[in-house]
């Protein structure tokens, strides 16, 4: 056993397409203890985003172990894998992925009702977190009426609904201009102050200079793993 | 439960015009597979009620010459038919429910100011139920008793009883008739004919044979009725009531033309050929409309499952099972289509309520809707759409999350 919350070891995903087989990841071992800010770096097609796939179990393995809060996840079936997605991670996209035609409360309020969390305790917690990322007169508005940087706290508050181990965040500033940008940043950073575990992919500098550890990804392999401080 | 009733609430909202589009296939499905057969049925009804207005599956048989010399008479003798050959023919021939034999002349009936000449027919008490003679309330048709005791008692149809009476009842009414007084016993019940073979018997007036022959000394019947048993048997009953003439009257009995006969059953018969035909067309084009209403239900459930695999994805993302989306689509499907059956239904009975009110009852009938056929085709329907919107979301919840959400 161990302590960490991720724990990957020899981690290979290979993509078949029936002629030609991709090796995206060639081996990656990772370890992410509670408490950590890891920034995921690396050029595009490096295979960041499928390792960030991996580690949210949105996508399987072909080979090797891991562990996923002490659980060892390569080896459950989908609807163990739909409950450790629920209760284990918190998913921030590039993309935001919001339900368009439900409000920004039943956005947040879904992963709860797929949780079986009763609905008073879903209003509290949801209103709550609302509150929490600066949208708490914005509740029953619709994504389309919201802007870039208000889907995305609608995601953080809906990757943080099921009070997951760790946050993960693919491109979480990717779609969005500066300002809104920073604000997102400032929102990782005061999520980390409070302790919580981040993952986070990104291509920002800016971003990952904020994380307490760098980890850069280039052909398939963790080509360096170093403190942010050391990062030029 | 309520989460996913929510759910479902929420969806069917924020999609109007697919959930509009939906529906509509089964209404439209429902309504045209219902009505077109409630309508063939309607007709089909309509039609052998007009037949039966001549009379309940009954043939009529014409006296007339001999075409075939027979016994060392000659052709073109005629053949006269008197009551005792009736009672001969009515004792010997075992499939016939009824006979009666029919005497006609035009007669004059006075009533107060007014003289009209009415066609009347001198029968038997049978004749009524046989020709469907049904009298108005307050009335009857020559009974039994009337025709032993040769009383003067008249039945008149409903036209001549309005040219007469106008609105005041007729029932119990003494009119001169061929010169003597009759009581009026019944009136014709307005009923729908569309044939005839002396004139509609709602022109025409019934009096006993027996009293029609004192009054008028005619010896002779001028045509007689018979029912048999049963429709198929009219053949065989037909051929014993010519054997049975044949040799009370000695005329050949293969010689069609001395006795002349129209058998209505036969026209029940090509009726009910026709009507199987026609609902077997009914139920073709029916079976057609039901398959394009089930290919644009498919298609709308298809398009659904597409368009909603990003969706599929993402909550499988945040940890949907399988069971919970799957259970979502079916949820959808049931509440679409049950939908769509009731809207359905509601129109075609209010259609098949509003038709009769038409005044075309005579023509097309009154549409009669069969729940069975309703509910099958609504069945169908949500079959259809169900096993359509089943098979993609099952694919789409069998994707990887990633893989759905990118798509």
């Amino acid at each position: 056993m161990t302590s960490d919350i991720i724990h990957m070891q020899a981690i290979r995903k290979v993509y078949d397409t029936g002629k030609i087989k991709v090796e995206a990841l060639k081996g990656i071992d990772l370890a992410v203890k509670p408490g950590e800010f890891v920034a995921i770096v690396g050029p595009s097609g490096s295979g960041k985003s499928t390792l960030m796939n991996l580690i949210g179990c949105l996508d399987t393995p072909t080979d090797g172990r891991y562990q996923l809060g002490g659980e060892d996840v390569s080896t459950l079936d989908r609807d163990a894998l739909a409950d450790v997605r629920n209760r284990r991670v918190g998913f921030v996209f590039q993309g935001f992925n919001l339900l368009p035609q439900i409000s920004a409360f039943e956005n947040v309020e879904m992963p709860l009702v797929f949780g079986g969390v009763g609905l008073r305790e879903r209003k509290q917690r949801v209103t709550e977190l609302l509150d929490r990322v600066g949208l708490g007169d914005r509740m029953e508005h619709k994504p389309t009426e919201l802007s870039g940087g208000q889907m995305q706290r609608v995601a953080i508050a809906r990757a943080l609904a099921m009070r997951p181990d760790v946050i993960l965040a693919d491109e979480p500033t990717g779609n969005l201009d500066t300002s809104a940008g920073g604000d997102i940043m400032q929102l990782f950073a005061d999520l980390w102050a409070q302790g919580k575990t981040l993952v986070v992919i990104t291509h920002d500098m800016t971003l990952a200079r904020r994380a307490s550890r760098v980890v850069e990804v280039r052909d398939g392999r963790i080509i360096r793993d170093v403190a942010s401080a050391e990062v030029a | 439960m309520s989460d996913i009733l929510r759910q479902l609430i929420r969806d069917v909202r924020s999609q109007k015009l697919r959930t509009f589009l939906t529906v509509f296939g089964i209404v439209w499905g429902t309504v045209a597979v219902t009505l077109l057969l409630a309508f063939g049925r309607g007709l089909h009804k309509q039609m052998i009620k007009n037949s039966a207005g001549l009379g309940d599956r009954i043939a009529i048989a014409w006296p007339a010459l001999t075409s075939i010399p027979f016994e060392g008479l000659g052709r073109g003798r005629r053949i006269r038919v008197r009551e005792e050959h009736i009672e001969a023919v009515r004792r010997q021939t075992p499939g016939i429910v009824a006979i009666s034999s029919e005497y006609n002349e035009t007669l004059k009936l006075h009533y107060g100011m007014k003289t009209v000449a009415v066609d009347v027919s001198g029968v038997d008490s049978s004749f009524g139920a046989m020709r469907n003679l049904i009298p108005e309330a307050g009335g009857r048709f020559i009974n039994p008793i009337d025709v032993r005791e040769n009383r003067r008692a008249l039945f008149l149809g409903d036209k001549i009883a309005k040219d007469i009476f106008g609105k005041s009842p007729a029932v119990g009414k003494t009119v001169i008739f061929g010169g003597s007084p009759f009581l009026i016993v019944g009136v014709l019940q307005e009923k729908v004919q569309n044939s005839s073979y002396n004139s509609r018997d709602e022109g025409r007036a019934y009096m006993p044979g027996t009293t029609f022959r004192a009054l008028t000394g005619a010896k002779y019947v001028n045509n007689f009725i018979y029912q048999p048993v049963s429709p198929s048997e009219s053949e065989s009953v037909t051929a014993a009531v010519r054997a049975t003439l044949a040799r009370a009257l000695r005329f050949d009995p293969k010689d069609k033309e001395a006795l002349s006969v129209w058998d209505t059953a036969e026209q029940f018969k090509f009726l009910d050929v026709f009507f199987l035909s026609f609902r077997l067309f009914l139920g073709i084009v029916g079976c057609f409309t039901l398959i394009v209403g089930g290919i644009g239900v498919s298609n709308i459930m298809n398009v659904v499952v597409e368009e909603r695999t990003k969706e599929i994805g993402i909550k499988m993302a945040l940890g949907a099972r399988q069971r919970w989306i799957m259970r979502q689509f079916l949820f959808e499907t049931i509440l679409i289509t049950a939908l769509g059956g009731a809207i359905g239904f509601a129109i075609s009975f209010a259609i098949c309520f509003a038709v009769p009110k038409l005044g075309a009852t005579e023509f097309v009938g009154d549409p009669e809707i069969s729940l069975s056929v309703a509910a099958l085709t609504a069945l169908v329907l949500g079959a259809t759409g169900l096993l359509a919107g089943y098979f993609p979301a099952r694919e789409a919840s069998r994707l990887d999350p990633v893989v759905a959400m990118k798509l």
